[in-house]
């Protein structure tokens, strides 16, 4: 649980957590490959903003940009560029 | 009033038109198919103001009116046999997010071999699993259980979701006159949907996240104390049903003639009515005994079955379940209530009726009646299973 209470309604306690950000520690440090985006390349269709399941990415005036203490490099974002703007450089 | 001839299937249906259910979703089995059936046929001709959600699976059946409950709104769906336990898992996560569901189960038997026909398997692999579990005796009652059940469900006390089980064909498939009584009176019986709190885009919060075991227990201990409060709410639902519409069950069992009688016979499901006329036929023949019908199996009428039993010379009980390596279900947690206080009767298991084979209330009178001999000769020490199997076998040995 990301809060130290617990959510308690009418006497009964529910598995209910209110969200905040790191709830579940710097998930960035699980990365082994790094998602880097060319931005001339991007045409700012926001595909990778929509598609990255941990909501990383967020929109910029430069286009999108990437919160990489919490990306964990899964690469949807690099499949889904329908330019390549995205690619997945290894972490050392 | 409204009588109308229904199967318990259709008679299922109309409670959940009755308690106007917003979200609906299913898989077709046999037998179940025809609540849904019926279901989506009031959807499209406008009876019934609901969305019938088409799915890909029970799993996904259950997963589909788990949302729709948690986003507020009255929901149902109903399985049978191998369907309910491809839900299983889902069954776990609607009960321990304490969202009110209702969800009809016609009991079947589960494969292999293939076999449409009732046994309580199917309801009974449920029982740990923190829903509210009920059995209907007939048609009518399986409309009263589910009408029942949205009100138990949606009670403050309670905020656990619930089974309504009927018999595979005995029940789902037969005609019976069926009082679904009026939209107004129900309307004004039933509440609007309450529950503990609703998925809301502009206050958010997360559902199941991660917990620590200290606090997953406390977690739990909220289940059993729910299911505790249940016993409480469920006694004042039928009561209160009783009195507005007529008909009052007697809570959490049923008791049968059982408060004269010497010997018992516990059942739950269909055949209760077959053991009930075969008790009436030895009660003919001087025999004091009678018949204490489990309605709910979760919360275990603990009580109830001390009040009733414990001062039986012979308590027999008629399990159409088996749990490997233990023996009936029934059988195994009603005599493990009554050997918890002072001298327990002499109590008997008897598995019987297993893949729809079936029970006479004649074949019943005869179970009971060699029980009752036995006791007689042999004392109130009594406490063994049987399985009553009297069929023409032929084999083929191959090695």
């Amino acid at each position: 649980m990301s809060s130290s209470y617990l959510i308690r309604i009418k006497g009964f306690t529910l598995p209910l957590s209110v969200a905040s950000e790191g709830a579940m520690g710097r998930t960035g440090s699980w990365r082994t490959f790094k998602p880097v985006i060319n931005y001339s390349k991007c045409i700012k269709c926001y595909l990778c903003w929509l598609h990255c399941p941990f909501s990383v990415i967020s929109k910029d005036s430069s286009g999108v940009v990437i919160d990489y203490e919490y990306c964990k490099g899964c690469g949807i974002c690099y499949d889904v560029c329908p330019t390549k703007a995205i690619v997945m450089v290894p972490e050392r | 009033m409204v009588v109308l001839p229904l199967t318990g299937n259709y008679a299922v249906a109309w409670a959940v038109k009755r308690a106007r259910v917003k979200v609906i979703a299913a898989y077709p089995i046999t037998p179940q198919t025809t609540i849904v059936e019926k279901l989506s046929e009031m959807v499209e001709n406008g009876e019934l103001d609901a969305k019938m959600i088409r799915v890909e699976s029970e799993h996904s059946a259950l997963a589909a009116v788990y949302g729709a409950a948690i986003a507020g709104a009255r929901a149902f769906t109903a399985t049978s046999s191998h369907g309910l336990l491809y839900m299983h898992e889902v069954l776990w996560w609607v009960s321990a997010s304490r969202v009110p569901l209702v969800m009809a189960i016609v009991t079947r038997a589960i494969g292999p071999p293939w076999n449409i026909w009732t046994d309580h398997s199917d309801l009974l692999d449920q029982r740990d699993t923190g829903w509210i579990i009920s059995m209907a005796e007939s048609n009518q009652e399986a409309f009263d259980l589910t009408l029942q059940a949205f009100k138990i469900t949606e009670d403050d006390r309670v905020n656990l979701p619930m089974i309504v089980g009927l018999d595979a064909f005995i029940l789902s498939h037969t005609t019976a006159p069926v009082d679904v009584l009026e939209q107004e009176d129900v309307d004004r019986w039933l509440p609007e949907r309450k529950q503990l709190y609703v998925i809301d885009p502009n206050n958010r919060f997360s559902l199941g996240n991660i917990a620590s075991p200290k606090d997953y227990m406390m977690f739990r201990y909220d289940i059993e104390k729910a299911m505790d409060n249940a016993r409480r709410v469920i006694l004042e639902v039928d009561r209160e049903y009783g009195k507005v519409f007529g008909r009052e069950y007697g809570g959490l069992v049923e008791c049968y003639k059982c408060s004269d009688a010497k010997y018992t016979v516990v059942a739950m499901g269909a055949w209760a009515g077959d053991a009930k006329e075969a008790i009436d036929i030895l009660r003919d023949n001087g025999y004091a005994v009678g018949v204490l019908r489990i309605r709910f199996i979760r919360p275990l009428p603990v009580n109830e079955i001390l009040n009733y039993l414990s001062g039986m010379k012979g308590v027999i009980v008629l399990d159409r379940s088996v749990s490997f390596g233990a023996g009936g279900q029934l059988f195994t947690e009603v005599s493990s209530i009554l050997a918890s206080r002072g001298r327990p009767p002499a109590m008997k298991g008897v598995i019987a009726g297993l893949g729809g084979v079936d029970v006479s209330y004649s074949e019943i009178k005869d179970i009971v009646l060699k029980f009752i001999n036995e006791v007689e000769d042999q004392g109130w020490f009594i406490k063994r299973q049987e399985w009553f199997m009297p069929y023409e076998y032929s084999f083929k040995d191959y090695g």
